[in-house]
This record gives C-alpha cells, sequence and structure tokens, in this order.
C-alpha cells in the first residue's frame, strides 16, 4: 500500500513538472505564433529574399524600471511588421535561467537573429555554442557577456564616456560661471555594477587631471532611499564644505534633494551646490528643466535601432563591429556651455526646453 | 565596586555598552580628525529642523525598531524568526502607493483616495500577512522560518505584481509627513516611540507579557495551566505584520513612492540581529523589548559611523561585520563566564594576599 502511495505521489510529481515545462514552452511560443512559422520559411527561402519577414528573438532581462520599459518599447517599435521584421519577445522577469531556455526556445523556432540583454554575464558558452550551431547570429545589448565571445556584436552604453562627459561639462560650467573650486561628493551606484565602475573612473579621471577635491564618495545602491541617507550624511560631515553632488543615477539625485531640502542646503540654477544625474529619465530632465538640477546624462536605452543596423549589414553579408557604442545625449539648465570635448570627440549639450521634454520617450 | 557588579549585572547592561562603544568609536575618530569630541552627539537646529547624528540614528532606525517590536514578541513566543517583515513592508508600502495614486499611477501628485485609507489598508495587509504566518506557525505546527518563507518570497512578488513592476511615485506633501518631520522632530522617531510605548504599556498593564514568555518556555505546560498558547503565537504574529506594515508606510514615505524592489530589502536580518543584541534568546521565553530597541539602534549607529568615518562603500559590509562580531562575542555566555571567573580569581588572590598580610 504505501509503496503504491509512493508511486502515485512521485507519478503526480512528474506529470506536474512535465506540464509546467510545458507551460513554459507553449508560452514562449504563442507569444510568437505566427512567428516560427514564418521564420522557417525565411530561413529557408534564404535572407536574399525581401519580401519575407525576417524573424528576431529578444530575451528581455524583464521590466523593473522605467529604463527597462523604454528598451522594450523600443525593440518593440524597431522591429515590427511595417518594417519587415517578426519579434519574439520574452520577458525574462530578471530570472537567469528563464532567460536560456528562452534562447535555447529562439533556437528551436529557428529565429534568424536573437537579441539578449544577458541578465547575468556568465553561464552563457554551451547555450551561445548552440545558437552558432544552428548558425543564428547573437547580438549583446545592455549589459556584458564575459565567459564566452561566440556572438556577433556587443550593442550598450560607455559608462566611462559618461563620467568623463560629466567631468568635462562640469569643468566648462565651471569656468563659464568663475568658480575656481570644485568640492565635490559622489554618491555611488551599486558595489560592483559596470555602470557605476565607469562613471566613477570617468568623472574621477577629470577630476585628478583638473585638481579637485572628491570630498567622499559613498555608496548609494541605485536607489533613492540610499541617496537620501548617504546625503544626509554628508549634509552633516561636509556642511558648507561642498558645492557639487554627482549622483549616479536619477533615483538617487530625488533623494539627495529631499535630503539638501531638510538640511536647508540650496542646489540647482542658482542654488549653492551643483546637482548632476544620470540615465535622464523622463522626470530628471523635467528637474533639469525647473533648474531644480544643473544637468543630467544620459544612458541610452534605446538599442533596438542600433541592432536593427547590425542586422541590415549582416544581411547585406558585411561583417559589423565586435562593440558598438550608442549616442547618448547630454542635458543642462542653462544655455551657457554649448559642447564639450570627450576623448577628442566634440559633443553638443542639449539646454532642457519644453520641447525637449516633450519629445523624451522615456 | 559591589555597585559596579550590581550594575554590570542588570540584563541591560551588555546591549548599552555595545551601543556606547559604537558610538565611542565615533569620539575617537573626530578627536583623531583634529575636531570636538562631542561633534558627533551635537544636536542642533539646522533650517528650523533637529540634525546631528544622533538624530540621524534615532530617524533612520526608526523602521528596526518598529520591526524590532513584533520580532522580539514573536521570537519569545514560538521561539523562531520571522523572515517575512521586510518582503511584508514592501508589499505594505506598494499597496499604499498604489491606492494613494490611484489611476495617475506610476507618477502621481494628488492623492486618489483619503492619506487614511491609503494608510490603513497598508496596515490591514500587514495584519493579514501576519496572520497567515501566525496560522501557519501556531495552528498547523510548521517551523516559523519554513513558514515566513514563503512570504519572504512572495509578499516581495505580490508588491511588484500590485505596483506593475513599477516604482510608484507619490509626490504629495501630506503623504510625505510620515517620513519627513513634524515641527522640528522627525516623524518616523515619533511613531517608532509611540509603537514602543503602546507595546510597553500593554505588556506591562496586561498579562499578555506573561503570557508570552510562559508560551515560549513551555508551551505544553501553560496550555495544561490555562493558557491557549495557539492564539497568543497567533496573536504575536500578527502584531509583528502590523509592525513591518507601519514600517512599510514609514519607508516609502520617505522616498514619497513604493520601490517594491528594494524597500525593506534585507531588514529581516536587521530585526533579528537587534533581537539578538538586545540580549535576547532566539531560542524564546524571556524577553526584553527595551534590550531590542537599542539593538535596532545600535546597528543604525554601526550604519551611521561608516558613515561618519567615510569608509569606502566596497569595504563598508566586512567593517559591519567586525563590529557585529565584536557585540555578540562580548555577550556569548563562555566569554561572559571566562570574565566571572578572571573576577573571581582576582577576588580570591585578593583575600590570599589579605590573609597572609594578617
Amino acid at each position: 500500500m504505501k509503496k503504491k502511495v509512493l508511486a502515485l505521489t512521485l507519478g503526480l510529481t512528474m506529470a506536474l513538472s512535465l506540464a509546467a515545462c510545458g507551460g513554459n514552452t507553449g508560452s514562449s511560443t504563442s507569444g510568437s505564433g505566427a512567428a516560427s512559422g514564418s521564420g522557417a520559411d525565411a530561413s529557408t527561402s534564404g535572407s536574399g529574399s525581401s519580401g519575407d519577414l525576417i524573424t528576431v528573438g529578444f530575451a528581455q532581462v524583464g521590466h523593473e524600471s522605467d529604463w527597462r520599459t523604454a528598451s522594450t518599447q523600443s525593440a518593440q517599435d524597431v522591429f515590427s511588421e511595417e518594417n519587415g521584421y517578426q519579434l519574439s519577445f520574452i520577458d525574462c522577469d530578471n530570472d537567469s535561467a528563464t532567460q536560456l531556455e528562452a534562447v535555447r526556445g529562439f533556437i528551436q523556432q529557428g529565429v534568424d537573429y536573437i537579441i539578449i540583454d544577458p541578465i547575468v554575464s556568465t553561464g552563457w558558452d554551451a547555450v551561445l555554442t548552440e545558437c552558432e550551431d544552428a548558425g543564428i547570429p547573437v547580438i549583446v545589448i545592455d549589459r556584458t557577456i564575459d565567459d564566452s565571445d561566440k556572438y556577433v556584436t556587443w550593442v550598450g552604453s560607455d559608462f566611462k564616456t559618461e563620467g568623463l562627459a560629466c567631468g568635462e561639462w562640469l569643468k566648462a560650467y565651471a569656468e563659464a560661471k568663475g568658480i575656481t573650486e570644485i568640492n565635490a561628493l559622489v554618491i555611488e551606484g551599486s558595489t560592483g555594477a559596470s555602470a557605476t565602475i565607469g562613471r566613477t573612473e570617468g568623472f574621477k579621471e577629470v577630476a585628478d587631471r583638473e585638481g579637485w577635491t572628491i570630498l567622499d564618495s559613498q555608496n548609494g545602491d541605485f536607489t533613492e532611499a540610499g541617496g537620501q541617507e548617504v546625503m544626509e550624511s554628508y549634509c552633516q560631515s561636509y556642511e558648507g564644505q561642498f558645492n557639487v553632488v554627482i549622483c549616479q543615477n536619477d533615483n538617487e539625485a530625488y533623494g539627495a534633494m529631499t535630503a539638501m531640502d531638510a538640511a536647508g542646503v540650496s542646489y540647482g540654477v542658482d542654488g549653492d551646490v551643483i546637482i548632476v544625474s544620470f540615465d535622464s529619465n523622463k522626470p530628471a530632465v523635467q528637474h533639469v528643466l525647473e533648474g531644480n538640477m544643473n544637468a543630467t546624462f544620459e544612458c541610452n536605452p534605446m538599442a533596438a535601432p542600433f541592432v536593427e543596423e547590425v542586422i541590415q549589414q549582416l544581411e547585406a553579408g558585411e561583417t559589423p563591429e565586435k562593440e558598438i557604442y550608442m549616442d547618448e545625449s547630454w542635458f543642462a539648465a542653462e544655455d551657457i556651455v554649448s559642447s564639450i570635448t570627450v576623448d577628442g570627440t566634440e559633443m553638443p549639450i542639449i539646454h532642457v526646453t519644453q520641447e525637449v521634454l516633450d519629445a523624451r520617450p522615456y | 565596586m559591589s555597585k559596579l557588579k550590581k550594575l554590570t549585572q542588570q540584563q541591560l547592561f551588555l546591549p548599552i555598552f555595545c551601543m556606547i562603544l559604537v558610538l565611542c568609536v565615533n569620539m575617537i575618530y573626530d578627536v583623531s580628525q583634529g575636531r570636538d569630541f562631542y561633534e558627533f552627539f551635537k544636536i542642533g537646529i539646522q533650517n528650523e529642523l533637529l540634525s546631528g547624528r544622533l538624530v540621524n540614528i534615532l530617524n533612520r532606525g526608526s523602521e528596526v525598531a518598529i520591526l524590532a517590536i513584533g520580532m522580539t514578541l514573536v521570537v519569545s513566543s514560538s521561539a523562531g524568526t520571522d523572515i517575512s517583515v521586510g518582503s511584508v513592508m514592501a508589499l505594505s508600502a506598494g499597496v499604499c502607493c498604489t491606492l494613494l495614486a490611484g489611476a495617475a499611477a506610476p507618477q502621481a501628485t494628488e492623492l486618489a483616495v483619503p492619506l487614511i485609507v491609503g494608510v490603513l489598508a497598508a496596515l490591514v495587509v500587514g495584519c493579514v500577512c501576519g496572520a497567515f504566518n501566525g496560522a501557519l506557525v501556531a495552528y498547523l505546527n510548521i517551523q516559523p522560518m519554513v513558514a515566513t518563507l514563503i512570504l519572504w518570497t512572495a509578499a516581495r512578488a505580490i508588491g511588484l505584481l500590485v505596483c506593475n513592476n513599477l516604482i510608484v511615485y507619490v509626490r504629495n506633501d501630506a503623504f510625505a509627513m510620515f517620513g519627513g518631520y513634524i515641527g522640528p522632530v522627525p516623524t518616523p522617531l515619533i511613531i517608532a516611540a509611540v509603537c514602543i510605548a503602546v507595546v510597553t504599556v500593554v505588556l506591562k498593564k496586561s498579562a499578555l507579557g506573561l503570557y508570552i514568555q510562559s508560551v515560549g518556555i513551555n508551551k505544553k505546560a501553560s496550555r495544561i495551566a490555562g493558557l491557549n498558547s495557539q492564539k497568543i503565537i497567533f496573536l504575536c504574529y500578527v502584531l509583528c505584520g502590523l509592525c513591518a506594515g507601519i514600517a512599510g508606510v514609514v519607508a516609502s514615505s520617505r522616498i514619497t513612492s513604493a520601490d517594491t524592489n528594494n524597500i525593506g530589502l534585507n531588514f529581516e536580518l536587521d530585526a533579528i540581529l537587534a533581537v539578538a543584541l538586545g540580549g535576547n534568546s532566539l531560542a524564546g521565553g524571556k524577553f526584553n523589548l527595551a534590550g531590542s530597541i537599542i539593538g535596532a539602534y545600535t546597528i543604525q549607529a554601526i550604519t551611521t559611523t561608516m558613515y561618519n568615518l567615510g569608509v569606502s562603500s566596497a569595504v563598508n559590509p566586512v567593517f559591519k561585520a567586525v563590529i557585529v562580531i565584536v557585540i555578540v562575542a562580548v555577550q556569548a555566555p563562555p566569554v561572559k563566564a571566562f570574565f566571572k571567573k578572571l573576577s573571581a580569581k582576582r577576588q580570591a588572590e585578593k583575600e590570599v594576599k589579605g590573609a597572609v598580610g594578617v
């Protein structure tokens, strides 16, 4: 009797887990119902025929922030049927196992191209080898893959350039305003994140060159609460000693502003303290427009147009570059500095107006 | 001598001693930096608001202090910990902000429903989560850590669902009050003080405190003695959930938004640590609420100390760990026994010397 119960339980468990797996693959194929059919057509008829749709599989990280939502939206806009694409989109909800399965699902569907925004940077070699064997080119966007080079190209942001741009803008702005001494406080992002490392490095390079003082640099974890707590502490440790606050993302800047409000420190345009942020989400650009923040440096989520360019190159039989950095814009509240030079390239500084704000997609 | 001995034998002596130890680190650092020794302890009025490191500690430590109240009761009654409090905080914050934002989510400046509705909803959500945990532990006899593990994962996920995986901003001054200031005093500090006062009065004035301890010491014996052990354990979990709900409202009001991914992240560990630092046994039974509260503020004092010392963010956790090890080690029974033995030996030597002298 006992054995029978055990067998029954085991059998049920197995059936359930199978059903769960089935459900998973089912959802990924149903999400692109027509895609699998036409995908097979496209791959058999070859890339030369222009009448067929190009099928693209996109394994997105999740939808945890406005930035991520904009990234997804960008892909859905670019890879539309009007543009000659069929997009299979899978939201992996920040689960790396789901993402690996999603990519395998794409291979089974026989899509023409796979786009991955890797949730983790390692553990990719096996599945990328499968892609290679199936002859499907992989394009990596935003985050990086460290343990495999079996992808065609990577499209993303150059965080160090963002940091450098911030430094160069500050230099030009201070000169124009007649500020001779810079005492900066930095609110860093999460320790070890590539954005934190790049932005810190870039800004520090300019600061060291110009002989600025970086009073302190603490971790705000990319959150509003973190930015608030760190800034509250800064306001006591360095009361009246600082005139620049660098926040490594928008949310930290919102928190820093609340903390400075409480401490009675004036900031922004006409304030005692220059405050800048990275990412440039719409609310941050709004703050810049209102003069609460002096500048914000974009981290572009719209990778899809660049990916499309890569796909077109591949279709034409060309070899795209291994690393592609996206164009990013820098926004300032005042029309004082019109352009800066970063690494020998001249870049414009956009003066934020209502039109600029309205034109922001995210 | 005997007075000192009496003092050191007080139950609250060690938690307070550890807190002072942490604060002394700052004093020594400030002096070495050529600042006044009282720099860290200075409380002033800045921009018509109370300011100073001590105020920061009391203000920022409020959430953990509130959580520590509930956690102490749970630990005492069921000899287990509620590891879902951080996630429940996130869920109640998410519910509160989503309700307040209404149709304008995720970017609202006007309240869609009266403030009290949003806050009450958050507290109710906290209580419901607590009741769920309590039912599993008290009536189904599931191990507390396993039972609360369910909401540890689920509550934050439900919170994300409620907020549609976005940060819901409620940039409204009335809502910001809970995390802001009433007059010159930080509101979280007042909320924490009220919670502590209410629970203390209830525990002292009614027999509830005694009941909880007796259930924690021996559940069966208490039942035979006529106590409804299951009901008491259930009640403790509901209270713990309520505390998590309050802490969630405070945390989201501070940033006038529900950042469900980050609110209350790892707070359950801080709350458990607070109970332990307060000299309470995690095996349940006798408890000391004041100790837990001091423990909670000690944890915040460590964080604030890190900011004061300007420890770089990369090595910050290591520093914190070292301080916690020292604090826990000082309170460990073998260490206590060692010091007791040492002093007894000295006493004996003295007596021998005295005898020889005569």
